[in-house]
């Protein structure tokens, strides 16, 4: 078996509405059988969204093998080649094993009482001097839920801070945001069985062969099978799931509001609409259709530069199969006007009352294992159990289960967002910035910037890692973190399933789980409730999922009757019903909703009362926003859109795969994509060394010819420089990305910078 | 009859909101997503001001100074000055507040006028710019709630 080459592996085809086949993939350290391990652990896969459960083999005491769980709902046995080989082969090679402390300019090892006590030394100085408005938090998609839980209560009812939030801003905010806005509350909708049973699948902005690589096998196993569903897929480039697909939409990067337009229009004008149900469970259908009425097939063709006719073809498609589902990621999360587009995804489905049963659903999927968790337990910008930070009562319940002030808890405005709290600290008003499992210095927009706020004298930097990256480097702190397999916990996936991840092996040297290192940092700030009693109360993983239970008892992600003990053995469990909205009645009731919600286009919010005045009565809203040409357009003198996204291969910035011998020599070095066209007029062939460059910065990588639509180049964004010897900071996609966000869920615009491309003399 | 003097009120109140919202976004550069909004709710501006055009064609319109007067007391340096800093956007956000809230009112004295002349065309035009003019206010007290406490008690100097 040989995973690098055979990405997807073997086909398991299956008639539709039948259970996925089992295929269980394992791959153990060479040299090694079965027989040699001692044990296996049960976990799943934290390198995608996807959550393929999974058993750790254990020998000696060091984790040297993985096996896919033939019994999970999520992956049927399967593992993608991220899973196989750069789960473990990490483990003991360069980690963080003591705290480090930045003295006389340089990092130097210390005992965690001297780092723990500067940490909070210097929290405590600026809680006196500035108060809690001072502190930030920049966490991860890769954390367990119990580590996120009890950074929420720390931030939020110990110190008392709005600036929370996690990498997440970069990879799910807009699935969060979309779901808020349409349906009232976050929770994914649909189930991946609903992909085992649909006769038309629509993947917007989605190589899911790249991404979810797993999921992707599933897509095959129908593709390949009896009775195939129609594929169509939205992407500016020629990927894998676009040559499988049968209608390709390339729009122009930065367009994709009016492309969704055009198609939710067509739905209208050629009677694709249930108005039954459109008028029995929405809201909003009048000002949807005079929004897209501009939006003819003709002119959508222009904006983008398609073939108006894929364009009725794709909408003729979604308006008369019988089910259909839909997948959304960071090509519409990671462009202009991200939350509007992706909300228009869930409006072709209202439109059809194609959601709540099988094959029939929205998948807004999420790029990290673990950035559900943020979202549901408040780690991220929102507050824990999708409360309202608008809505009083709900902070009551909170200072209730907390026993604190509801005054205590930030709720005057929603909950500080990624790209804010960077610019806090540029200003020098947040200048105590906890990073923890996440390398900001590699994977925000406009790099250089970002170095300079991490040097900046005024602010104290702590930086919680299993390894040494570009970002500890400009820490005052580093904190060695236990990973994955080194600690408890439980993570919940693209489709609300959790899964239990047990300890299986000690972690190196002093490291620390992420857990453990909030908590030693909560007793020495000595935070208390109202009646002096220590604000958390629990000692470990178990303790804070109980509590976690109780924070979400009656909330949509209701985890109050899953349990340690429940998630022991079988398959992972979802929160909710497999499927959500069954019965056709959403969570937008003013007082049970997550949000009130936003104008699309400037991300104004909207007030209780006029929220209250639409009288949403557990109907969906049908949001619509008008298409608007984004802020950066190709211009003389960067004449190429470049996007940025991922290779198979690897997983952000290549702290753990980047470590796998197999995945490294798979993906060594960045490069450019670009199409034929564009390279002949450049003079480039595959191979040439180019400078690919915007208005914020350069990168120098090697052609790859193909694949993108002319005028349009890519980079994949994993490549950092912890791994050159070089000084230069030429290798990061972020160095050309720019500071600029969607007005909704605030998710930076990766998709869309201007660049040119000079071949390099020499 | 003075609807024409509130057609003309009308106009330049848009139209130095629409240099106000330019004005505010060009000097906050730094804040990306003030940058980006204020362009785009100025050019949904000029096309209010554009459909104004026949409403102008037949009621004409009367040119008063007051909005410009607002603005010059508003922006105390002139159009150049964005304040700096925290603070600074706040105030300055404050300011297009105000200026927006003048021509809010301002459409509303119209639209009143237009109910009572059953011109439909200037009550479409009229609905269409009050909407306009909410989202407005509404970002703009979005956005200010948003940064007015670290503005007020975490910026030192």
């Amino acid at each position: 078996m040989d995973r690098i080459a055979d990405i997807w592996g073997p086909r398991t085809p299956h008639t539709p509405g039948a259970a996925w086949p089992v295929r269980v993939d394992q791959h153990l350290e060479e040299g090694l059988t079965e027989s040699d391990v001692d044990r296996w652990v049960q976990s799943a896969c934290v390198l995608c969204s996807n959550g393929c459960a999974c058993d750790v083999a254990v020998k000696d005491g060091r984790m040297v093998g993985v096996r896919g769980r033939a019994e999970d709902v999520v992956n049927r046995g399967r593992l993608g080649p991220k899973g196989l080989y750069g789960s473990w082969q990490w483990s003991d090679t360069d980690r963080l094993t003591r705290p480090l402390v930045r003295e006389n300019g340089k990092l130097v090892e210390t005992d965690w009482d001297t780092a723990m006590d500067l940490v909070v030394r210097r929290s405590k100085e600026l809680l006196n001097e500035v108060g809690p408005l001072s502190h930030g938090f920049y966490t991860s998609g890769q954390l367990f839920l119990e580590e996120y839980y009890t950074l929420a209560v720390i931030g939020k009812a110990g110190l008392g801070t709005p600036h929370m939030d996690g990498n997440t801003r970069l990879c799910t905010a807009t699935a969060a945001a979309a779901l808020k806005e349409t349906f009232g509350a976050d929770g994914q909708p649909g189930t991946y069985t609903d992909i085992d049973v649909c006769d038309a699948l629509f993947l917007f902005g989605h190589n899911m062969a790249e991404t979810q690589t797993v999921l992707w096998s599933r897509v095959l196993d129908r593709l390949e099978g009896p009775d195939r569903p129609v594929l169509v897929a939205v992407d500016p480039r020629e990927t894998k799931v676009a040559q499988h697909a049968d209608v390709h939409l390339a729009p122009l990067p930065g367009t994709n509001q009016a492309l969704m337009n055009g198609l939710v229009r067509e739905l209208i004008t050629r009677g694709w609409v249930d108005h039954e149900y459109v008028k029995a469970h929405t809201i909003g259908f009048a000002e949807l259709k005079q929004t897209v009425e501009p939006y003819t097939p003709e002119h959508v063709a222009e904006v983008c530069r398609i073939d108006a006719n894929d364009l009725r073809r794709a909408a003729e498609l979604f308006g008369t199969k019988d089910r259909v589902v839909s997948t959304v990621l960071q090509g519409f999360y990671q462009s202009h006007q991200a939350t509007a587009a992706s909300c228009q995804v869930n409006n072709l489905h209202l439109l059809r009352g194609m959601i709540g049963s099988p094959g029939r659903g929205v998948l807004q999927m999420n790029g990290q294992p673990t950035a559900q968790n943020t979202r549901e337990t408040g780690a991220d910008g929102d507050l824990p159990g999708f409360r309202n930070w608008s809505n009083p009562q709900h902070i009551e319940q909170l200072a209730r289960l907390w026993n604190v002030e509801p005054l205590t808890i930030p709720h005057w405005a929603p909950p500080t967002h990624a790209m804010q709290i960077w610019r806090y600290a540029e200003q020098g008003t947040i200048r105590f910035l906890w990073i923890s499992g996440t390398n900001p210095a590699v994977s925000l927009p406009e790099l250089s910037r970002v170095r300079a706020i991490l040097r900046q004298e005024n602010l104290f930097v702590v930086a919680q890692d299993g390894f040494r990256t570009e970002t500890t480097e400009l820490a005052d702190v580093v904190l060695p973190a236990a990973l994955w397999g080194e600690k408890h916990g439980t993570f919940t996936n693209a489709t609300r399933t959790v899964h239990l991840s047990e300890q299986a092996v000690e972690p190196p040297g002093e490291a620390r789980s992420d857990l453990d290192i909030f908590l030693d940092y909560a007793r020495r700030m000595d935070f208390h409730d109202k009646d002096g009693d220590v604000l958390i109360k629990w000692k470990d993983a178990e303790g804070a999922f109980d509590a976690w239970r109780e924070c979400s008892r009656g909330r949509p992600c209701d985890y109050s009757d899953l349990s340690y003990e429940r998630l022991r053995g079988g398959s992972g469990i979802p929160w909710g019903t497999e499927r959500l909205y069954g019965d056709h009645r959403f969570p937008t009731d003013p007082d049970y909703c997550e949000d009130y919600g936003h104008d699309l286009l400037t991300g104004a919010t909207t007030t209780p009362e006029q929220y209250r005045a639409k009288q949403p009565g557990g109907r969906a809203f049908l949001k619509a926003a008008e298409y608007v040409p984004g802020p950066e357009q190709p211009s003389a003198e960067y004449p190429f859109v470049c996007t940025t996204g991922r290779t198979v291969y690897h997983f952000h910035t290549r702290t753990k795969t980047g470590r796998s011998r197999r995945l490294r020599d798979a993906a060594p070095e960045p490069w450019v994509e670009v199409s034929a066209e564009d390279a002949a007029e450049l003079g480039v062939a595959q191979g040439d060394v180019v400078r690919v460059e915007s208005e914020r910065g350069a990168v120098e990588v090697s052609v790859r010819i193909g694949r993108c639509r002319q005028g349009v180049v890519f980079l994949p964004f994993h490549y950092g420089y912890w791994d050159t010897d070089s000084d230069e900071h030429d290798r990061a996609a972020n160095e050309l990305t720019a500071t600029r966000w969607d007005p909704v869920s605030k998710q930076p615009v990766f998709k869309v910078s201007s660049v040119r491309i000079t071949k390099r003399e020499g | 009859m003075h609807l024409a003097t509130y057609v003309g009120l009308l106009h330049s109140s848009l139209r130095t909101l629409a240099d106000a919202f330019r004005a505010v976004g060009d000097g906050h550069g730094e804040e990306p997503d003030v940058k980006t909004t204020c362009q785009v709710l100025a050019g949904r501006i000029d096309g209010q001001v554009e459909r104004l055009g026949p409403i102008v064609e037949r009621y004409g319109e009367h040119r008063e100074s007051e909005p410009e007067r607002l603005r010059a007391a508003e922006f105390e340096a002139g159009f150049t000055g964005a304040r700096s800093g925290g603070v600074g956007l706040v105030r300055d956000l404050q300011d297009l507040y105000a200026l927006t809230s003048f021509t809010d009112i301002t459409w509303t004295v119209v639209g009143q006028a237009a109910q009572g002349l059953r011109d439909q065309e200037l009550l479409d035009t009229v609905t269409a710019g009050t909407q306009d003019t909410a989202r407005q206010l509404a970002w703009l007290r979005t956005r200010i709630k948003e940064a007015a406490p670290q503005a007020l008690i975490a910026a030192h100097g």
